[in-house]
């Protein structure tokens, strides 16, 4: 290999200066914008957002989407990807299908499900038509936040599930063929394979798909605004309001703190989970 | 039952599953782009699952009037900028990882995975403060910039894993017959690394095309095309929008994406590591 030098250091430097000014800057100002009041220390600022009824609502809705949606995706995926994972006709078209959703954002996501989802929407008119139900069933308004909060769960799985399906489906192809095989040789079931094989050694894939999704679950916006508004607060969605209605940049920046806390929290504690998994396998 | 009929049954079974899920994800795409293009009085009208009349009204309103094609062009100029951007700062950054063995090396790499996981909100709420005092605020370099942060850990993991499968063997053949290492890299890994780069620079582009938090606190006169949808469909009025505007801003928005996934479709999912067949 090539002997020690400065060269790859140099070649990290740029972009390892630029992420650290671009996350570390902000934090500081965010930190600055939370804990300072009137030029000293205070806790003010906390003492306003906490205060606010749309916070502790905001903090409830963010888990609970959250706690709803990754293990319905994770579970959802893990079927699609064992499906996939076989050789049968037309199997590319039905992969290409399964993928596009990684090129569609939320809130593109949003309007195609108000689409189904609305009292004029597909959905209504077809079960109107069938004969199932009367009265068209509504989705959106605040009387109806149960149904809001389904029509987000049924928007991101929609949205979002494909990536843990890919990254699955990559961890599926890389198990080697061999010991389904084996196992095979000693007259193994299918489902004895898929518990004592297939799903040990994906378990690496499935976490890592887990700390992606659950990551991005605490940052869910565009979804949210588009099919609820404020119906359903989440966290993200009030520091953007906080910053752009109320023009509060104190309490926005607490709702962009406790984002990052619950970050932090939740990658660390799978961070943990996944060292335990490496011990584990000798590594 | 037979084996030969429990055999079909399975096979029925799942080719039913299947369908069930390529119907899940194409069904909403299909009815949003028919209602996008449904007349009023069709859409209205509770008899009519599927319209049967169309017109080109609404996109063209969503577009012209309401400034989604001014949305359409400040993304792709976003978006073309932090794919310059951060590739300039991300292939060094990548190569590095990929064919040089230093102390630090798994450290750093762990640091710039944990850069990725940092909440948009976080990094996007403060940079206002600091873009006003460097006159960034409603600019276009400005959302690129930021766009830029959240991309480059992304191009740095995905460009050293396209580095690292070019083969050693192939630049230290070249370096024998008398090219320096950054020629053997122009003249050899570059070319050959060369689709997986293209793959990792669509995906940039999709990155900073769908993402709205940043593009919709930095900017508000020069919005993407998300950010200015997002402000039309739910603004400070509360979604007053009527219905098919929604859906003809939908097909607006979902359009590009999937003519984009119907050229990149091979590279995106290669570039996850899954091989088709």
């Amino acid at each position: 290999m090539e002997r020690s030098s400065l060269v790859p250091y140099l070649l990290i430097l740029p972009a390892f200066l630029y992420l650290m000014f671009f996350v570390g800057y902000p934090l500081v100002q965010a930190l600055y914008l939370a804990f300072v009041h009137d030029g000293s220390f205070s806790l003010e600022v906390w003492k306003r957002a906490f205060s606010d009824y749309y916070f502790w609502s905001a903090f409830k809705y963010t888990l609970s989407l959250a706690a709803v949606i990754v293990p319905t995706q994770v579970a959802l995926a893990v079927v699609l990807a064992l499906m996939m994972n076989r050789i049968f006709k037309g199997k590319d078209a039905a992969l290409y299908a399964l993928i596009i959703p990684l090129t569609i954002s939320d809130v593109a996501a949003g309007l195609i499900w108000y689409s189904m989802l609305s009292p004029y929407g597909f959905l209504n008119k077809l079960l109107l038509n069938v004969g199932l139900i009367n009265n068209p069933i509504y989705f959106f308004g605040y009387q109806y936040r149960a149904r809001e909060f389904l029509a987000i769960v049924l928007a991101e799985l929609w949205r979002s599930t494909s990536i843990v399906f890919v990254i699955v489906l990559a961890g599926l192809q890389m198990i080697s063929r061999d010991y389904l095989e084996a196992a095979e040789v000693f007259g193994a079931s299918y489902w004895t394979k898929l518990r004592k094989i297939v799903l040990p050694l994906l378990k690496p894939s499935i976490q890592s798909a887990l700390i992606i999704r659950t990551l991005f679950a605490m940052q869910v916006f565009g979804v949210v605004w588009i099919l609820a508004g404020r119906d359903i607060p989440v966290l993200a969605g009030e520091g953007y309001y906080q910053l752009t209605v109320i023009k509060d940049t104190g309490v926005a920046s607490v709702y962009a703190l406790v984002i990052a806390g619950l970050s932090i929290l939740l990658g660390a504690l799978y961070i943990k989970f996944l060292k335990a998994e490496y011990l584990e396998v000798g590594r | 039952m037979n084996d030969e009929t429990r055999y079909a049954l399975k096979k029925i079974g799942f080719y039913t599953a299947v369908f069930t899920a390529v119907v899940w994800i194409v069904l909403p795409i299909i009815v949003s782009f028919l209602y996008a293009f449904s007349t009023k009085m069709d859409y209205y009208n509770p008899s009519k699952v599927i319209p049967t009349s169309f017109t080109g009204e609404y996109v063209r309103v969503i577009l012209f009037n309401l400034g989604a094609w001014d949305g359409i062009k400040n993304s792709v100029i976003v978006a073309t900028l932090t794919i310059v951007i951060s590739f300039i700062l991300g292939v060094p950054a990548g190569y590095s990882i990929a064919k040089y063995m230093f102390p630090g090396k798994d450290q750093i790499k762990l640091s710039i995975v944990a850069l990725r996981m940092f909440p948009i909100p976080v990094m996007a709420i403060p940079l206002i403060v600091l873009y006003i005092r460097l006159n960034l605020v409603d600019t276009l370099l400005g959302v690129a910039l930021a766009h830029t942060a959240m991309a480059l850990p992304f191009v740095v993991l995905i460009t050293s894993s396209i580095f690292a499968g070019v083969s050693k063997e192939y630049e230290e053949a070249a370096m024998v017959f008398g090219l320096t290492r950054f020629g053997s890299f122009r003249k050899i890994t570059l070319p050959l690394a060369a689709p997986g780069l293209a793959a990792a620079a669509m995906f940039t582009f999709v990155m900073s095309w769908n993402e709205v938090f940043v593009a919709s606190i930095l900017t508000l006169s020069n919005r993407t095309l998300p950010a200015q949808i997002l402000s039309i469909m739910a603004g400070s009025a509360g979604g007053a929008a009527p219905d098919y505007y929604k859906f003809a801003a939908a097909f607006i928005m979902t359009l590009p994406a999937m003519i984009f996934i119907f050229f990149a479709r091979k590279y995106l999912v290669t570039m996850w590591g899954i091989s088709l067949k």
